[in-house]
């Protein structure tokens, strides 16, 4: 059993927990994730750390209210305990010192790029970070990504914060920077990280991203977390989740992102309370 | 024989009551329905107590089986029990699963007669027995010796290392990846062939002797074994089947093509086949085509019947090479598994939406034996057809678990990714660590890697009263 120390809305629909789990910080690097059950019989739920504190021996994810399982897991309050958290899983991003890296994040995915950019600006990288959101009341994190990054760049569709526009955008962000961008590390959606790549490819800038596609161990056994990489069948959970955005093939990402749509909406339909 | 047979001999095998066909195909319950204590010492009466027994030199466990088979005829099952325990930990798994037919079955010298003794009924009979009484018998518990054993891996392997050390003394830990401990016990194997409360009592046995278990922790990434060794003074690896094998076709991706491993899970640990009162999705497929012969495709098929969807395997070779037990393949057939011999699938076929809507197979015939000993199979040109499936399971096996190999420096690792141990003692490269297993050996059978595991407890014990050279 984990203790829950602290879960909240941060944003709209966005939650941030935090957990007792002490192995699990100990052994976390950027890049990483856990496995989550919110409940006894509940759905393995894979989440990218997005900070941990190995004193206090405990780590943070960022998660979206979406389907069933993120449903059970926003009611759950400080005190409160999870039956599963496992982890640090995944292999960590590569941090070196790579120059100028734009660290994007968009939803969840603004929480789990600050461990990352944490670690390339430690790295000695000149650090970048932009913040993908549809509109200002959706930005969260800006003081911890502010302490880690040499800019601060806000995208929203409307323009109630920074420049106005969306991850479409990206190479124009990159365009008006006065540095060169040596590698783009993008965390957030499918749609976020394909069509980020795709601003990319043309400029030859390496591009990383992070998938979140579906799992159940975790570690390599079960095998639904398959995706083509450069033409070859690579596991998620084991070979990744970090992949070089420019040779994953998107279209299968996305169709089998989607498989169980339906099935994640059935057990909403209920008046019961979770 | 001829005069035991004269003698009154009786060669009729006590058949196991079943679930009837037609209630069970649609139950998630137990098929096999055990013997009762008449049909048991029926049974056990008919055994002719050989002075060799071929029995026992088939087990891979090594149970003194004539001897629980007259503790049995005798009408007294708790010694049945102790004589099975002091070999076997998990009777009541090992009576469901086993392939007796190859073991200690094949042994009996009554087979010749076609009236070998039902032993694995037997044995399932002493272990649920034993469940049933209000107290459980725990065996002697040696002083303990103040050596720490971390065993990584809560399957077969572990399980036996662990149960076979707590006895001798030594203080033992199981660290399991998920979050019930089990291996393939839980996630793999279906309700219906060994319902998960049977483990449960098992795990919750080896509890009870004192065995720590920690479930959601991963060695090779929580935590390594190298870090392990600094505070325990031996490390079992028995971290079991890794990542799943396709046939080598394109449309692998689709939607609704599954490994074997990700289809189990999904009804079996997650308990997919209650969903929507458990939360972890599964899908309702009409048309589940399921490919390979082993054991873990009649598992695959019968879920998927029981499902509701109309299954079929795909085998490459005939009925005669399959590779499941007999009486997989019997009660698959019965349940109403359909079954498309000499058939290889060279292309998962999917729709606009990137589901998987058939696939187009071709006809094989058998050619010359190949180095198993089976005949193989050989494409017949131009007999490509197509099949509609909405589901593909693929059941063709698995690589060895790659975490550990991956995370563990000076261990020897196999051309297979397989940890390399030696088959006598468990032993690796690396000082103080054994392995056992799926792990060593690649997909086999929970008894393997049970005996596997007894070796190596064996060899663990040695080295910890009396440590040697590695």
């Amino acid at each position: 059993m984990f203790t829950i120390l602290e879960n909240r809305m941060i944003v709209p629909n966005v939650f941030v927990m935090r957990v007792q789990a002490p192995e699990v910080a100990n052994g976390a690097l950027p890049g990483q994730f856990v496995i989550f059950r919110a409940e006894e019989d509940g759905e393995r739920i894979p989440l990218t750390l997005a900070d941990w504190d190995v004193q206090a021996g405990t780590i943070t994810v960022a998660y979206l209210n979406v389907g069933r399982s993120t449903a059970k897991l926003a009611t759950l309050r400080a005190g409160q305990t999870l039956p599963t958290v496992v982890g640090p899983l995944g292999k960590p991003m590569e941090i070196d010192h790579f120059g100028s890296v734009l660290c994007v994040g968009g939803c969840y995915g603004i929480a789990s790029i600050y461990p990352i950019a944490r670690a390339l600006k430690e790295a000695g990288n000149t650090v970048i970070c932009v913040m993908e959101a549809r509109s200002s009341f959706l930005i969260y994190w800006q003081d911890k990504l502010r302490s880690v990054s040499d800019r601060l760049v806000y995208l929203t569709r409307d323009g109630t914060r920074g420049k106005r526009g969306h991850i479409g955008s990206l190479a124009e962000v990159i365009r008006t920077l006065p540095m060169r961008i040596d590698r783009v590390i993008l965390n957030g959606c499918n749609y976020l990280m394909m069509r980020g790549s795709q601003e990319t490819l043309p400029l030859k800038i390496k591009t990383l991203v992070t998938l979140n596609t579906l799992m159940i161990d975790g570690t390599g056994m079960c095998g639904v977390c398959r995706v083509t990489v450069n033409a070859e069948t690579k596991f998620a959970c084991v070979d990744g989740p970090h992949f070089d955005g420019h040779q994953v093939d998107w279209a299968e990402v996305t169709q089998r992102r989607k498989a169980y749509l339906p099935e994640e909406i059935i057990p909403l339909r209920t008046t019961r309370p979770f | 024989m001829e005069q035991l047979v004269k003698k009154g001999l009786d060669l009729n095998r006590r058949p196991m009551p079943k679930q009837p066909v037609e209630v069970r195909r649609r139950n998630f319950e137990e098929v096999a329905l055990g013997y009762d204590a008449k049909l048991a010492m029926e049974e056990a009466s008919r055994c002719i107590q050989c002075k060799k027994p071929g029995c026992v030199e088939k087990c891979p466990v090594e149970v003194d089986i004539p001897g629980f088979i007259q503790a049995i005829a005798d009408g007294d099952f708790a010694r049945g029990v102790r004589i099975l325990k002091a070999k076997n930990s998990l009777p009541s798994v090992c009576g469901r699963v086993c392939p007796q037919e190859e073991q200690c079955e094949g042994g009996c010298a009554l087979l010749k007669k076609a009236g070998q003794i039902a032993i694995g009924r037997l044995e399932r009979f002493l272990g649920d027995w034993e469940a049933a009484q209000a107290d459980l018998m725990l065996p002697q518990i040696a002083p303990p010796t103040g050596k720490r054993v971390a065993v990584v891996g809560g399957g077969p392997a572990g399980l036996t290392v662990a149960g076979d050390l707590i006895k001798l003394g030594h203080e033992v830990t199981i660290f399991e990846a998920l979050h019930k401990m089990g291996g393939v016990l839980v996630y793999g194997i279906p309700e219906f062939r060994l319902p998960k409360r049977i483990v449960e009592r098992e795990v919750d046995y080896l509890r009870r002797l004192g065995v720590k278990m920690v479930v959601d922790y991963v060695v090779g990434k929580t935590r390594s074994v190298d870090s392990l060794l600094e505070e325990y003074d031996a490390v079992f690896v028995g971290s079991g089947a890794g990542l799943p094998w396709f046939s080598e076709m394109p449309g692998n991706n689709l939607n609704g093509v599954y490994s074997a491993n990700e289809y189990l899970t999904r009804f079996n640990l997650m308990r997919g086949y209650t969903f929507p009162l458990v939360p972890t999705p599964v899908k309702g497929h009409t048309q589940v085509a399921v490919i390979g012969g082993g054991n873990v495709a009649m598992d695959c098929a019968r879920t998927a019947l029981r499902m509701g969807a109309e299954t079929t395997i795909l085998y490459r070779r005939s009925r005669e090479e399959m590779p499941a037990r007999l009486e997989e393949i019997e009660n698959a057939e019965e349940e109403g598994v359909l079954f498309r011999y000499l058939t290889l699938p060279v292309r998962c076929v999917g729709d606009e939406r990137g589901w998987v809507k058939g696939l187009e197979c071709i006809r094989m015939e058998l050619g010359e034996p190949d180095a198993s000993g089976r005949r193989s199979p050989v494409p017949v040109p131009g007999s490509e057809f197509f099949l509609p499936f909405d589901a593909v399971i693929h059941a063709i096996g698995n690589s060895p678990n790659p975490l550990i190999p991956q995370t563990t420096p000076g261990i020897e690792i196999g051309r297979r990714g397989n940890i390399v141990a030696d088959p006598l003692t468990g032993k690796t490269t690396k000082p103080r660590v054994w392995a056992g297993g799926d792990v060593v050996t690649g997909a086999a059978t929970v008894i393997l890697a049970m005996g596997a595991a007894r070796r190596a407890a064996r060899s663990i014990h040695e080295y910890l009263t009396n440590p040697g050279e590695w």
